[in-house]
């Protein structure tokens, strides 16, 4: 971060602040997966899980011939939009205000809980319902809210589980999935004051149990707080996509609804929704269309809320979009499908993460809002295998963008430090040997390139190659054979050719 | 057609094998490949591990080393995905202009074996022998970065007595993924093993693949675990003939 440098800026833009929201976890990437890794039940909960939604999606995106041109328009929108951001922004607010609603924009986390907080004690509530919404996870929100006395009711089947189970999200799209039923029929016998006792692990009569539990809150709820997964900068019309309809319950019913919103869910025009409502759906869940998609511009005079304040959210946001080579980032949709085929997030699931955003996006996208100094492991949280990049809706190169934060971090720290790193050192070592074939040569047949690499110790284990002993615990070493290939073409045909 | 090797240095210092297996399937095929001794490394280690300054020197002599030859071509899906994908970028961020142009030029006429094979010279039947029942690992970068597709599955299906066993969730990644086998070693472990259980599933004698570093990782965990599978590169099932088999 400390070297970019953008004209006409007085400084770079400010990361994501520290000491709020959920963009940063305790551990580092692989002291986390190694501990979710032991967990035999979320190793069986995710891989099953990620199975089949991954078929699901397949089959699905396979019936779209234009699926690829779809992909390419969505990749367009995107790029041109953040490439405007500044102005679809203020066409975006102007239209919310025309249409009766009230705008504030947010720098950060504590300024967006902030407007919250004073907006539902204005209300004189001590309780709101909440659509399920990325943004206000991200934040802290429900934190910020109960901190203050105000109780946030996730109305989301599956954060609802995560809620009641004290639990974090693990999945941008299904929160609990590294819960079976089992556990969730556990959760709800225990935390909900009027289940039926004798409630089994049907999925049907756990969503019924759910069902009635919320509804009462739903009817009695005087303040809603949503994300958005789309707003239209032309009509001010903002937009949420859901499975349930809980979400529709509370953008209708309660009298005051607010919207927190990155600022780059935005689309130009109203129109774009053609693609990006078949893009999503497809992606995410893996239907053709999701059940219910809400649509609301501003107030409308005796029909849904009669108070709307929309709050755009930055959190980080301008920083990414200040970096040519990771800005992408920004166009994600946020339908999941990345985590759904990632080997690595399959395997640990989205806590090991830190973040609220977990798998392939999650490991470009918070170290870029939270600067890279403070999510460095989460780069190389990936075998780079390009699944993610493959899926992907509006075609965010993921694997390019995480080698681009890969070096974002190795020159950070080498600006920072005079000493270089240890892994630094091998890395000019192996370079400076492969960058002369004599030396090259010399390194094959004397059998040194470890004693070479690892010259700082004169041991083998200490350089960051398929040698150490993270490679040794689990596999077998190939031994190194008597003839290199040079040495044997050398043989054969007599030196060079 | 002056055509190149191009032996990718995890190969010429650890599995020369492959090397020698290319040269004889080319040489079967008419084909008079050199070795440039010249070459060393395509720098993808240190791209992917952060290293892309680093990497510059790598990516100056392999454009340099290969520019004057008709073709090259490299048993790794790998490192021409970074040599098609990675050294551009790296000649745009630290080197000149005429670097771009030339390390472009020279990625157009890089080919992975297999496309080497089938779309270069059109041949799918290489006229080998290999009498073992072997399932197909197709690599994340030969899959993804190159889209080579089927072209590994009807080179080996035209090899004589060879009986080709479809691997279940082929397209998931081994875990090797570089120095990421190292930095989150419990990941790639964990994927690892259910990369061997899918494989043994099939009843495989033999797994192989298009990259020496996706089956130096498999066949390690093989050899750990003492499976009774191997892993053989397909340079090496392709070169296999009754005199001259590769086991």
């Amino acid at each position: 971060m400390s070297t970019r440098v953008m004209l006409g800026f007085p400084s770079m833009p400010p990361p994501a602040p520290r000491g709020v929201g959920n963009l940063r976890g305790e551990d580092k990437f692989p002291v986390a997966a190694r501990r979710a890794l032991a967990n035999t039940q979320l190793r069986h909960n995710l891989g099953k899980a990620t199975t089949t939604i991954r078929a699901k999606r397949a089959q699905v995106v396979a019936e779209l011939p234009d699926w690829e041109e779809l992909r390419e328009a969505g990749r367009q929108l995107k790029v041109h939009t953040m490439a405007q951001l500044p102005d679809y922004l203020a066409q975006l607010e102007s239209a919310v205000i025309a249409r009766g609603g009230v705008v504030h924009w947010a720098r950060d986390a504590n300024e967006a809980n902030a407007i919250v907080v004073d907006l539902v004690r204005g209300k004189g509530v001590d309780e709101v319902v909440k659509v399920k919404s990325m943004a206000t996870q991200e934040i802290g929100l429900n934190e910020a809210l109960q901190a203050a006395g105000v109780a946030a009711l996730e109305t989301d089947l599956a954060e609802l589980i995560v809620q009641l189970g004290q639990d974090k999200p693990s999945h941008i799209l299904v929160p609990a999935i590294h819960r079976n039923r089992a556990e969730i029929r556990e959760i709800f016998l225990r935390e909900m004051a009027d289940v039926d006792p004798a409630l089994s692990d049907e999925p049907a009569v756990l969503a019924g149990a759910a069902r009635k539990h919320l509804r009462r809150k739903f009817l009695a709820a005087k303040v809603a707080i949503s994300g958005a997964n789309f707003a239209i900068a032309e009509t001010g019309t903002l937009g949420v996509v859901e499975s349930e309809g809980n979400g529709r319950m509370c953008l209708t019913l309660p009298e005051t609804l607010i919207t927190i919103m990155g600022i780059e869910k935005l689309v130009p025009r109203w129109q774009d929704l053609e693609v990006f409502l078949q893009l999503l759906p497809r992606s995410s869940t893996g239907e053709r269309m999701n059940p219910y998609t809400s649509l609301w511009t501003g107030v409308t005079p005796g029909d849904g809320p009669q108070e709307f304040h929309l709050i755009l959210l930055d959190n980080g946001r301008t920083a990414v979009l200040a970096d040519a080579d990771g800005r992408d980032a920004l166009n994600c949709i946020r339908c999941s499908a990345c985590l759904n085929v990632c080997p690595v997030y399959e395997r640990t699931g989205g806590h090991a993460y830190g973040s609220v955003y977990p798998g392939p996006i999650g490991a470009i996208l918070s170290p870029q809002l939270t600067g890279i100094e403070d999510n460095a492991s989460l780069p190389y949280a990936s075998s780079l295998c390009g699944a993610c990049y493959d899926v992907c809706p509006v075609k965010i190169n993921i694997p390019e963008i995480l080698v681009h934060l890969r070096a974002n971090h190795t020159e950070t720290y080498a600006a920072e430090h005079r000493v270089p790193s240890a892994e630094a050192s091998a890395m000019s070592a192996a370079a400076w040997v492969m960058s002369r074939p004599k030396r090259w040569t010399y390194a094959l047949r004397s059998g040194r390139l470890g004693r070479i690499l690892g010259r700082k110790r004169d041991v083998i284990g200490d350089v960051p190659l398929p040698i150490a002993k993270q490679w040794t615990d689990a596999r077998d070493f190939a031994r190194p054979p008597q003839q290199t290939f040079r040495d044997w073409w050398a043989a054969e045909h007599g030196g060079e050719r | 057609m002056r055509t190149a090797l191009f032996i990718t240095c995890l190969a010429d210092a650890l599995f020369p094998e492959v090397g020698k297996a290319t040269v004889r399937v080319l040489e079967r095929l008419g084909q008079d490949v050199e070795f440039p001794s010249e070459q060393t490394c395509c720098g993808q280690m240190h791209v992917n591990t952060g290293y892309q300054k680093q990497a510059l020197p790598l990516v100056e002599r392999f454009a340099t080393v290969f520019a004057p030859y008709d073709a090259v071509v490299a048993p790794s899906g790998s490192c021409v995905g970074s040599v098609r994908h990675q050294h551009a970028m790296i000649a745009r961020r630290f080197g000149s202009a005429g670097l771009v142009e030339q390390v472009e030029a020279v990625a157009a006429k890089t080919y992975e074996l297999s496309e080497y094979l089938v779309d270069v010279l059109g041949v799918t039947d290489v006229g080998a022998y290999f009498p073992h029942r072997v399932t197909y690992h197709p690599t994340c970068h030969s899959l993804r970065m190159l889209g080579v597709g089927d072209k590994p599955i009807k080179l080996l299906n035209a090899v004589e007595a060879l009986e080709l066993i479809e691997l279940p969730a082929a397209d998931q990644c081994c875990g090797f993924g570089g120095t990421f086998a190292i930095k989150n070693a419990d990941t790639s472990t964990a994927m690892l093993a259910d990369k061997m259980r899918n494989v043994l599933d099939t009843g495989a004698e033999i797994c192989t693949a298009g990259d020496s570093s996706c089956l130096l990782h498999i066949g390690g965990g093989f050899s750990r675990i003492r499976a009774g599978a191997k892993t053989v590169h397909l340079a090496q099932i392709l070169a296999a003939t009754r005199k001259d088999p590769a086991l």
